[in-house]
């Protein structure tokens, strides 16, 4: 049912990575949005639940990008086809587990995507690739803005947009932006750093959110808090914030290479090694080398245009993904081996590292 | 200090003393080692609101006044327990819980962002029409007719003026 997607040669996540952006990978933000006159999903019947979920598929259908995007309801979806659309942050791991009556709205590149009937009964999410805030909030408001002409939204003068859980009140606006920052990881500041953020109200976790670990050194990291501030603040505070974790990856990245360059290369030098010639390779193994690759297109010690690519393998590599390409039922074991052939043929035209150029970007 | 508290759980030297805050009441509890770690007090990564409210000991449950929602039948218990709400109207009925849980929760306590004006004006438009509905038939059972065809006359430039919206179903 999802190969459109899967094939879709413009994909934001996997094929729109911008030029020279070190650091951040990508930009998410979501607004938790709830009709009045039906209780919230957990409470609501099935046959409300199935109300719902019609009445929102049919105004999304005609609603700007989504014109040409596609429906997916969750219970037609095997569990494989659920696993590769979370590890394409289209949807997130409680709607897979949701009950009947929950859906997915996909727009054709996949910048935007709804959630009917996760927690809330709207969950409205914009990604685009690299650190782009102030933008896709502008996006997200537009969409939002033309999905009320047609719906009932709950709203309260004192506690905002109304959702099932307290902590999206307010605005019921996350918003997330996925980092890349292997100096803190390998010089052991990340915690450090995670806990002084924390206490601004940020929130820093693994790349699939709650509970996951950081694996090839990419985090998440969001606001906390959505009520009493307006969007636009919660937007600027938290870019300020990222502004400076960006500042303190930089330096770690320059310190690493002081302190110890020729360990630091050596690290990238194996990791080009490996994933060009090895024949077993674990999802957590080529996440951590590709971290490292994409780390030499930051150190331009490989091409710029390179760097998309390696985005690109960071979802590709997943479990899900390799799984689905490679036709469902494959053995663990199968898979790396899969998963190593992939990277090998992919990554054969790289072109060497040029250790010459250990030059970090400012 | 120095006092010799018992654990308000099992009688054993109490060592762990919390205050805390809930609905503007001032609460004390002491609590032995043993205890605080089964509560969750002492697990570093923080313990879960929902949890800690849902704990008798802390909040007195006797004393709370039971609510509950009339259109989706939530209760505090169930409040309590989830820590989620279960529909719109649940927010009226179970606001003086729900305010001081927020005070620790974001940075205000007030709605400051974006307004849905379109779908709030939509709606009082649609409660105004009902009204005057509801005005209009009490008129005609009451035999005023001058008031009725007054009523009569708003609900129709209501409906005129109003003829773009197209009025979800509630």
């Amino acid at each position: 049912m999802i190969e459109s997607l899967l094939n879709c040669e413009n994909a934001e996540l996997t094929h729109k990575t911008q030029k020279g952006t070190p650091v951040v990978l990508s930009t998410r933000l979501r607004l938790a949005r709830n009709l009045v006159g039906t209780p919230f999903p957990e409470r609501a019947s099935m046959a409300q639940r199935s109300d719902i979920l019609s009445k929102c598929a049919t105004h999304l259908s005609g609603l700007g990008k989504m014109t040409k995007g596609i429906f997916f309801e969750i219970s037609n979806l095997s569990d494989l086809e659920k696993q590769v659309l979370v590890e394409r942050h289209l949807i997130s791991r409680e709607l897979c587990e949701s009950k009947q009556g929950s859906g997915v709205y996909i727009d054709k590149d996949q910048t935007c995507s709804v959630m009917i009937n996760e927690e809330d009964h709207l969950r409205i999410q914009f990604l685009k690739s690299g650190f782009q805030l102030k933008n896709v909030w502008k996006q997200i408001d537009r969409f939002d803005s033309k999905l009320e002409t047609d719906l009932d939204i709950a709203f309260d003068s004192e506690f905002g947009y109304l959702t099932a859980c307290p902590t999206n009140l307010g605005t019921g606006l996350r918003a997330s932006v996925m980092m890349h920052l292997p100096g803190l990881v390998l010089s052991g500041q990340m915690e450090r750093v995670a806990r002084a953020v924390s206490q601004l109200g940020i929130t820093v976790r693994g790349l699939f959110g709650e509970g996951s670990d950081a694996t090839g050194h990419v985090f998440q990291i969001s606001n906390q808090q959505t009520l009493g501030e307006k969007e636009e603040a919660i937007i600027e505070r938290l870019g300020n914030v990222l502004k400076t974790v960006i500042d303190h990856e930089v330096n770690a990245r320059f310190k690493c290479l002081e302190d110890s360059g020729s360990k630091l290369l050596d690290h990238i030098g194996r990791a080009y090694g490996l994933l060009r010639n090895a024949h077993v390779v674990t999802s957590t193994e080529a996440m951590h080398h590709l971290s490292l690759l994409r780390l030499a297109v930051d150190f331009e010690m490989l091409p710029e245009t390179k760097r998309a690519d390696i985005d690109r393998f960071f979802i590709e590599c997943q479990p899900g993904h390799v799984q689905y390409s490679a036709n469902e039922g494959i053995e663990p074991d199968a898979r790396d081996v899969y998963r190593a052939t992939k990277l090998r043929k992919e990554l054969a035209s790289l072109p060497s590292l040029d250790f010459d150029k250990v030059t970090v970007l400012p | 200090m120095g006092e010799n508290l018992k654990c308000s759980n099992c009688d054993s030297p109490a060592t762990v003393h919390l205050t805390q805050i809930i609905n503007n009441k001032i609460i004390k509890v002491d609590l032995c080692e043993a205890c605080a770690q089964a509560k969750g007090v002492t697990n570093s990564e923080g313990f879960s609101l929902a949890d800690l409210l849902g704990q008798s000991t802390f909040t007195r449950e006797s004393e709370e006044q039971v609510l509950e929602c009339s259109d989706c039948g939530l209760k505090t218990s169930d409040f309590r327990h989830t820590g989620r709400l279960g529909c719109s109207s649940c927010f009226a009925v179970f606001a003086p819980l729900l305010r001081p849980v927020l005070v620790d929760m974001h940075v205000g306590t007030c709605h400051k962002g974006k307004t849905p004006e379109l779908a709030l004006s939509r709606q009082s438009a649609f409660a105004h029409l009902e009204k005057l509905e509801h005005s209009l038939a009490k008129a005609i059972f009451d035999e005023a007719y001058e008031d009725a065809a007054k009523y009569r006359d708003q609900i129709k430039s209501l409906k005129e003026c109003s003829e773009t919206f197209e009025y979800s179903q509630p």
